[in-house]
């Protein structure tokens, strides 16, 4: 056997194989894989999870989050607001990869640029707290009429549209980091296509990017707070979707970090990994449609179907993966309140199944509607077999419980949107996650402007108490308000809330220092070291 | 022989021309607006995008527009990575699944030959049989199955030996690319045993194979210079479509092995309405299979002089 070894190893070592090893302590280097090659790095358009996980620890805005995840001066060394309005000083020793220091001026293109309806961004939204961005963003004014103002090179003012509690948190995000103007022309088109067509600012830059195979980061020895990182390189060698591939890359020591699904979840048990649990902040939910012809706008209809469903046996039976809380509420527990969590000030209202209370609502349901027997309602839901599962178990839960017929209707992921755009559904499996680090994230998903509510939910009073919430930026005021909001999603029955989403995921034992987080650049190293 | 290459170019280039004609019709048909995403935008920066795209326009002019820049060899940028331009993409892409489906297809070859050759030689024997069921197992399971099993196989492998013997996943040596063309190849080798081996059936009840028997030929020279030879044509007439349908239904393989392949590209894009991403890797693809095939009866012309007769 031992022949048999040191042949193979022989052998490996002439076709060139390098010896796994996920994490190297001396040299502080992390070897990851991307679930897919980044589509968008520039920052102004980017919206998927993996660029933005690549850029927040490439770039850095006027805020960045600290090893505890608290907002920290970034590019700005310090900062003043008014109720409508914020001034910025930048440190002179912030640096591009390129030895240009990082000015006021590169914030105002690339906020004038985020919003250009022009960029076509689909986060320019981020960007509506700040002066007239909505109105550009529309294309019924300038650029130059956004309220960003470089006052000199190093201090930059920007301001609001009205009172906005959060404005600072968005300071710390993706849409709002700036990008040079002469360098960006300089590329135009191609800008954020490949490493050398970007410039980086922040604790990492992008040495070698093949597309659709690696995407090396290397420590910025330009960036001011280069003190700080531990790390000197993060390797992502592999990209692939598939989680399988994924985990036997993680026990084969090539990879020292991955997340996992129901399946892989039993596989990495049996090899005794440590399994980390990790909420991720979004909300998963049924979503009705409300167009007057559809059957779902009656209330009594929707409180049947509230009534009958459980959501702790949901997430115990359907979902298995541990981690995920029984929906209560649109807005999900890690939400901040005034003091404490929002749910923990102000809780919601359990959902428990009443299956009596539910039939009774079923026949007022009907009589109202005027018909014998519901006619069947169609679910919407994405092709992935997550979605089919979780259709299938609503759908037999209401045939056993209510004697509700669902058609479940499978579409892919484009075919879904315009179909929920388009209103031909009356349920659809739907999710929220968080943009920012803020209530109203969540809170105004069906505000009857908000163009993703789709169901075209439209109730005056909802959109009141968001309006209270967004003019005002006292915290009680506005948890008041999203209070009502969490009442109304119950009473009215807007959504059927399923499941806060958790996630399970496996690190390797030497990593310390990796932060996970509901909002922003996610897994983040940049704080991470490896210990010997 | 010069007219017969000249005819069958032109008709190689009638259906290319039928291809992008009929994926850009299907591809308009099927529902779904390419533009949208998650997150919903205004009606302003959609019409921005449909302008940028050219989606503003009406569908034949699309298809006009479309067609000359297709002939310019210009396949437009890509909906998804809207920073990169298609025909990068399979400048980038395409070389990695050729590497992989060279590699694949000459396991492929090899081993069907050889296989097809031993269970003719052994028929109805031991041999035969079990590689018969290995053939029908080959041909019906899936390569997702291979694909997962042979990383299963390889985890273990490393673990067993306790260092990394070959890689489990990843693009850039050699010793990567052994297992995905291996686990690629599987399908088109089994499919090749069987022709094989039913090809040299055929041959061995041939008069000119007793003429040699009677002749008092070795059997290692009958097997080699009259059997092999005469039952090979066959397998190279299906060379020429498992080349191209190997390098082009890698999409599973180089998932699973995380190969920056074309494949991917080519799959994602239709699940994504990536228009310009589909265009430009089907009509790549498409072109690509016609010119296989071409070249395979130019060299069955070659080979057998019959074929440019008729």
């Amino acid at each position: 056997m031992n022949f048999l070894k040191s042949l193979a190893i022989a052998l490996c070592l002439f076709s060139g194989a390098i010896e796994a090893q996920s994490v190297d302590a001396t040299r502080q280097v992390v070897k990851i894989a991307l679930a897919q090659e980044p589509p968008q790095l520039n920052s102004m358009k980017a919206t998927d999870q993996v660029s933005i996980f690549v850029l927040g620890h490439v770039m850095e805005g006027l805020t960045r989050y600290d090893r505890r995840g608290n907002l920290a001066p970034g590019v700005a060394e310090r900062w003043t607001l008014s109720a409508t309005s914020a001034k910025f000083w930048l440190r002179k020793d912030a640096k591009w990869s390129n030895g240009d220091p990082v000015t006021a001026h590169d914030f105002v293109f690339a906020w004038r640029n985020a919003v250009d309806p022009k960029t076509a961004s689909e986060y320019a939204f981020i960007l509506y707290p700040v002066k007239n961005a909505e109105a550009i963003n529309q294309g019924n004014l300038p650029i130059t009429d956004l309220g960003i103002r470089a006052l000199d090179d190093h201090t930059l003012e920007v301001t609001l549209e009205r009172p906005t509690g959060y404005f600072m948190k968005l300071t710390a995000f993706v849409t709002t980091f700036p990008v040079q103007e002469r360098f960006y022309r300089s590329v135009e088109a191609s800008y954020a296509a490949d490493a050398s067509q970007m410039l980086y600012n922040g604790a990492f830059k992008i040495t070698d990017w093949v597309h659709s195979a690696s995407l090396k980061m290397q420590k910025n020895e330009t960036y001011w707070n280069r003190q700080t990182i531990r790390l000197n390189g993060i390797d992502a060698d592999y990209i692939t979707a598939d989680t399988r591939a994924r985990l036997n890359l993680f026990i084969d020591d090539e990879i020292a970090y991955t997340q996992l699904d129901g399946e892989t979840y039993k596989d990495a048990l049996k090899n005794q990994f440590r399994i980390r649990p990790f909420a991720t902040g979004s909300v998963y939910f049924l979503e009705y449609n409300y167009r007057p012809e559809r059957i779902t706008s009656n209330l009594k209809l929707r409180q049947a179907i509230q009534a009958a469903f459980d959501p702790d046996e949901f997430v115990n039976k359907v979902l298995q993966t541990p981690g995920n809380l029984p929906g209560a509420s649109l807005f999900p527990s890690w939400i901040k309140g005034v003091n404490k969590t929002f749910r923990e000030e102000y809780p919601a209202k359990v959902l428990r199944p009443d299956l009596a209370h539910a039939k009774r609502l079923l026949a007022e349901a009907k009589a109202e509607l005027g018909v014998e027997q519901i006619p069947p309602l169609v679910l919407l839901v994405s092709d992935s077999p997550t979605a089919t599962k979780q259709a299938e178990y609503t759908q037999g839960m209401l045939k056993t419980k209510l004697n509700l017929d669902i058609k479940i209707d499978v579409q892919t992921f484009k075919q879904r949107l315009a179909k929920m755009t388009e209103g031909d559904f009356d349920i659809v499996g739907a999710g929220w996650g968080p943009d920012f680090d803020d209530i109203m994230t969540f809170g105004d998903l069906f505000a009857s402007w908000n163009l993703n509510n789709r169901g075209r939910y439209n109730n005056p009073e909802y959109d009141r108490l968001v309006r209270i919430a967004m003019n005002s930026s006292d915290p009680t005021t506005r948890m008041e308000a999203m209070a009502g909001i969490q009442t109304l999603v119950y009473d009215d029955a807007i959504i059927l809330p399923m499941y806060e989403q958790g996630v399970i995921y496996i690190q390797h034992p030497k990593i310390k220092g990796l932060r996970r987080t509901v909002i922003g650049s996610d897994p983040d190293f940049t704080h991470a070291r490896i210990v010997p | 022989m010069f007219r017969y290459t000249l005819g069958r170019l032109l008709s190689g280039v009638i259906t290319v021309w039928f291809i992008a004609t009929a994926t850009f019709l299907a591809m308009h048909a099927v529902p779904g607006d390419p533009l949208m995403n998650e997150k919903a935008t205004t009606a302003e920066i959609r019409e921005n995008l449909a302008r940028k795209y050219g989606l503003d326009r009406p569908l034949p002019e699309q298809y006009v527009i479309y067609l000359s820049n297709m002939i310019q060899g210009d396949f437009g940028i890509s909906f998804t990575q809207q920073n990169r331009r298609v025909n990068d993409i399979i400048k980038d892409h395409f070389p990695v699944s050729a590497a992989l489906g060279i590699l694949a297809i000459t396991f492929a070859a090899l081993g069907g030959i050889l296989w097809g050759a031993i269970t003719a030689l052994y028929r109805n024997q031991l041999p035969d049989i079990i590689i018969m069921f290995l053939v029908i197992l080959g041909i019906s399971v899936p390569s997702f199955v291979f694909a997962a099993l042979g990383q299963l196989l390889l985890v273990n492998l490393n673990q067993w030996f306790g260092t990394s013997i070959l890689p489990v996943a990843g693009w850039g040596t050699f010793s990567h690319m052994l297992m995905p063309s291996l686990v690629l190849g599987l399908g088109t080798m089994a499919l090749l045993t069987r022709l094989m081996r039913s090809s040299m059936l055929e041959v061995v009840n041939e008069d000119f194979i007793k003429t040699a028997k009677a002749k008092g030929l070795s059997p290692q020279r009958i097997f080699f210079k009259h059997q092999l030879r005469n039952a090979i044509l066959p397998v190279v007439t299906v060379l020429g479509p498992q080349i191209a349908a190997i390098t082009t239904g890698g999409f599973v393989v180089e998932l699973v092995f995380a190969i920056p392949g074309l494949g991917r590209y080519f799959v994602q894009a239709v699940q994504q309405l990536d228009y310009t991403v589909i265009m430009g890797t089907t009509v790549f693809y498409g072109a690509f299979l016609v010119l296989m095939v071409i070249l395979v009866d130019i060299i069955y012309g070659f080979i057998d002089p019959r074929v440019r007769l008729k």
